[in-house]
This record gives C-alpha cells, structure tokens and sequence, in this order.
C-alpha cells in the first residue's frame, strides 16, 4: 500500500476577483466594473504518494499557499480535480458535471485532512488542552474523558504537557504553534498540510517548530509543507516541486535539486538563501 | 428635612413597583437577546429573501419610537382582535425593539472574531454551521457583553414608558400617589433614586462579567 496516492491533484486552475477601485467614491460609482482578475492556479498536476513528504518552494504571489488551501477547500477551485485518498474533494460527481458537496460530506473529509496555519489560528479562548480536546469532542464525538486521553499525549509528543491550562495569549509562537499542530494530529488525519509554518516566528522560535514536523515526517504521515525555510526543505523533503507564477516549474529529488537546479526560478530562489 | 422625610415617605409604595420593573426588562431581555442573535443570523445569511426580511425589520424597530410602538401593541392590536395584557405588552413591545438594536451588536461582533478563527475550526472538520454555534458565537459574546449591558440598563430605564399601557411600574405608580398626595417634587424624586439605585449595581455587574469574559487574554 506504500505506493498508493494518498493526494492527486488534476488539472486546477483558480482565479482570483480582486476589488482595485482605489477609492470609496469610485466604488461607489461604478461597483462591479473594478475588478482585476487574477489568475493564481494554472493548471497544476501533481500526485502524491502515502507517506510522501513534499515541500513546495516559490515566491510569495506563486500561488503556493492557495494551492495548500485548495486541498482541504478552504479555496475552491474553478476546473480540474483533487483528490484525496481516491476521494474527490469539495464536489460529487452527477451525469458527468461537478456539484458543490454538502457541507457535511465536506467537513468529514476535511477531518482526515489535518492543517497547520502561518498563524496558528488556535482558538482564542480556549486553553491548549481545549484546542486538542473541542475538536475531538464536536467533530470525533468522543467523551470529555476519552478526548482527553487522547489530547494529552499529543501535547506532551509536542512537548506542552507542562502547558496543558494556559491560554494561547499566555504561549510564545512557537508553543502556539505546537498547540496547532498537536490539535491537527489529534484528529488522526491521513495527510497534513502545513501553510508556512514558520514564518509569522521570530527566528529563535523557527527551530522548536521545524524538530517537532521532522518527528512527523519521521513518523510516515503523508505531507505538504510550504516553506521558506530551504535548509529544512533540503533535510525534509522526499522530493521538493517549485511553484512560480501558478505553475510547477521544476520538481524532483532535494539533492539533485538543490546541487544542479535547472530553471532559473529555482537557481534564484536557492541563490537567496545561501547568501542569507 | 421635611423633603427628605418625604421622600423616605414614598419610598416604600414605589419599592412595590420594583419586581414590576425587573420582571418587565428580564422578560424583555431574554426576548430581545433570542431575537436579536436570529436577526444578526439572518442578516449574515447567504439567502437574499432572509436577509431583506432582518433588514427590513430593524428599520422598521429603530426607526419608529418605543412609545409608538408600545401604544400600538396594546391599544391598535386589540382592534384585529389581538389583545394582550399590560405586563406580557410591554415585554413584547420592549423585547420587540431591543431585538432591532442588539441584532446590530451582535451582528458586528460576530463579523469581528478573525477569519482564521473558523478556517481553522472548518480545517479541523467542522461543519460550517458548528463552526459557527461553537467556535465564532461564543467569542463574538465577549466583544458584545460590554454593549449588551449598556442595552440592558437602557432598557431598564424604558420600562417607565410601559406606564402609558396601564403597566403599574415605578414611574405610573408614582403618578398615581402624586395624584392622591401633590407630594410632586419628594415623589419624582423618590422613583429618580429608585432608577439609579437599580441602574448602579448592574453597571458594575456589567464591568465584572466583563472583565471575567476576557480573563484569558
């Protein structure tokens, strides 16, 4: 089963309709005329395998991050398909056409489909303990008990369980994000996105996050990561895919990547690392 | 001293008034907090007919006059054959128009807890509607208790209208002593007293709650 495609992502395009008007006045005047249309998605084909972890490398504006959001359909896409354990995402297919899936179908694919923020989004009012617990209990229906039976371990494999009570205001962002990440592994998913994980931290705080997601590629979890941080892509990755301007350019195996790139996105993204 | 002595005179009759008032705006409240959070809802709808329907009602709540709208529940209605009690008019016509105001405050709130808020509660398996009841809505209720409380003395304060429908509250019991006594100025005085000795406690109930809601930030 090792071999199985746990992500296929088929043909997506996704447009964005950006509002330009510069000033209220001019919204006012003319409202649907200023739109811009921009688009991110231009046709991306990439299939992952189960317990495969690629990292996607680009520019900010490459289209990366919505590609991320576009697998749990946090975005939705406007041609092509993607596909998560054979499932597709976000539509059923009726005589042939696509039709929007019902938010209840939707919502138990998302729960098989775990994701880590840039910034962290834990629930705010909730402490660490609760963030893990609250899903298990509203999505997973477990008991109180057995939610905690399971949230525990998963705070303390982050390294929280001294912090199981505090409130994320009370966390630096590097526990944040450790909460945000135990919270999407408690749930048991199949895959885990992480959406720049590192990059709303202050640079001290970026290798406390990076050990912890080592410890789950480690572990045979199918991921994708999009990162800036190319040290940890080169050590991670099983395979990397660069994006530039909505479209993969070049993807293929850390080394040879990293020592023979062979367009010229990737010889100027790795450029700027290595003099950083 | 005399006027002192009687406005202590008075006291005891309006303090009769007292559960009168506290019925008339928790009974009030309690309708306009359900009609209020159902209003903002629609109005966040996606559907256009439910949305044009909130809208339309709280114009029609904010835009005419308490007063107006208490005489005609319970002086207009009875003629469509309608006719309701004083106590249960006044908590349907004060309810009625909180429901307009609180709407808009729950309505802002509920759009101030951030986006990321909900995307990470639908990334996790949520249902949209889930997300909502039990990830946005309880957040959004610690930035409105502030205005909430506000709204609740308020509406403390506008149950005295409910005197014009007969409702025996402080302020219509007052004038029927001053009819009696022309004790005027000790009278007014006394029910002014009355208002504030209630109004002051729950403002500082307000703070407390408050305070205690945003304890984990």
């Amino acid at each position: 089963m090792s071999n199985s495609v746990a992500i296929s992502i088929q043909d997506v395009h996704k447009t964005f309709h950006i509002s330009t008007s510069p000033s209220f006045w001019q919204r006012l005047r003319d409202a649907k005329k200023n739109y811009k249309s921009v688009e991110v998605l231009k046709g991306i084909d990439l299939d992952i395998v189960s317990g495969e972890t690629i990292v996607i490398l680009g520019s900010s504006g490459s289209g990366k991050s919505t590609l991320l959001r576009c697998v749990n359909r946090l975005e939705s896409i406007d041609a092509g398909r993607i596909f998560v354990n054979g499932e597709l995402v976000g539509f059923v297919e009726k005589n042939g056409e696509l039709v929007d899936e019902r938010p209840r179908a939707l919502a138990a694919k998302r729960a098989s489909i775990g994701m880590v923020f840039q910034h962290f989004n834990l629930f705010l009012n909730k402490t660490a303990l609760n963030n893990v617990v609250a899903p298990l209990r509203a999505v997973k229906h477990l008991t109180h008990d057995q939610a905690r039976e399971r949230a525990i371990p998963a705070l303390e494999m982050v390294g929280l369980g001294d912090k199981l009570n505090t409130y994320p205001s009370k966390l630096s962002g590097g526990q944040k994000q450790r909460v945000a990440i135990a919270r999407a592994l408690a749930m048991d998913p199949s895959v885990m996105l992480f959406d720049e994980p590192t990059s709303a931290l202050d640079p001290e705080l970026v290798g406390e996050v990076l050990s912890v997601i080592k410890k789950i590629a480690h572990s045979g979890t199918t991921m994708v990561i999009v990162t800036h941080e190319m040290q940890f892509a080169r050590e991670i990755a099983d395979r990397i895919v660069v994006m530039d301007e909505g479209v993969i350019v070049e993807s293929g195996d850390p080394e040879t990547l990293f020592t023979n790139p062979s367009h010229p996105k990737t010889k100027a993204l790795l450029s700027r690392s290595n003099n950083g | 001293m005399d006027f002192i002595a009687g406005v202590f005179s008075v006291f005891p009759a309006l303090l009769g008034a007292t559960p009168v008032v506290l019925q008339l705006a928790v009974g009030a409240m309690i309708l306009a907090l359900v009609g209020g959070l159902g209003l903002a809802l629609a109005r966040l709808s996606r559907n256009k007919i439910v949305r044009s329907i909130a809208v339309v009602y709280v114009e029609i709540f904010r835009g005419t006059p308490l007063l107006v709208q208490l005489v005609y529940i319970y002086f207009v209605l009875p003629s469509i054959g309608i006719s309701i009690d004083p106590i249960p008019a006044g908590i349907l016509g004060l309810g009625l128009n909180y429901a307009a105001y609180l709407s808009e405050v729950f309505r802002t709130s509920i759009l101030s807890v951030e986006s990321g808020q909900t995307e990470a509660a639908l990334s996790l398996g949520y249902t949209p509607v889930k997300a909502l009841w039990r990830i946005v809505i309880p957040q959004s209720f610690v930035v409105s208790l502030g205005p909430l409380g506000n709204y609740f003395i308020a509406m403390v304060k506008d149950t005295a209208l409910t005197s014009v429908i007969a409702v025996m509250e402080i302020l219509k019991t007052a004038n029927s002593i001053n009819s009696q006594t022309f004790q005027t100025t000790e009278i007014y005085t006394a029910a002014a007293i009355l208002y504030l000795l209630i109004s002051l406690p729950l403002s500082r109930l307000v703070v407390v709650l408050e305070k205690k809601a945003r304890s984990h930030e």
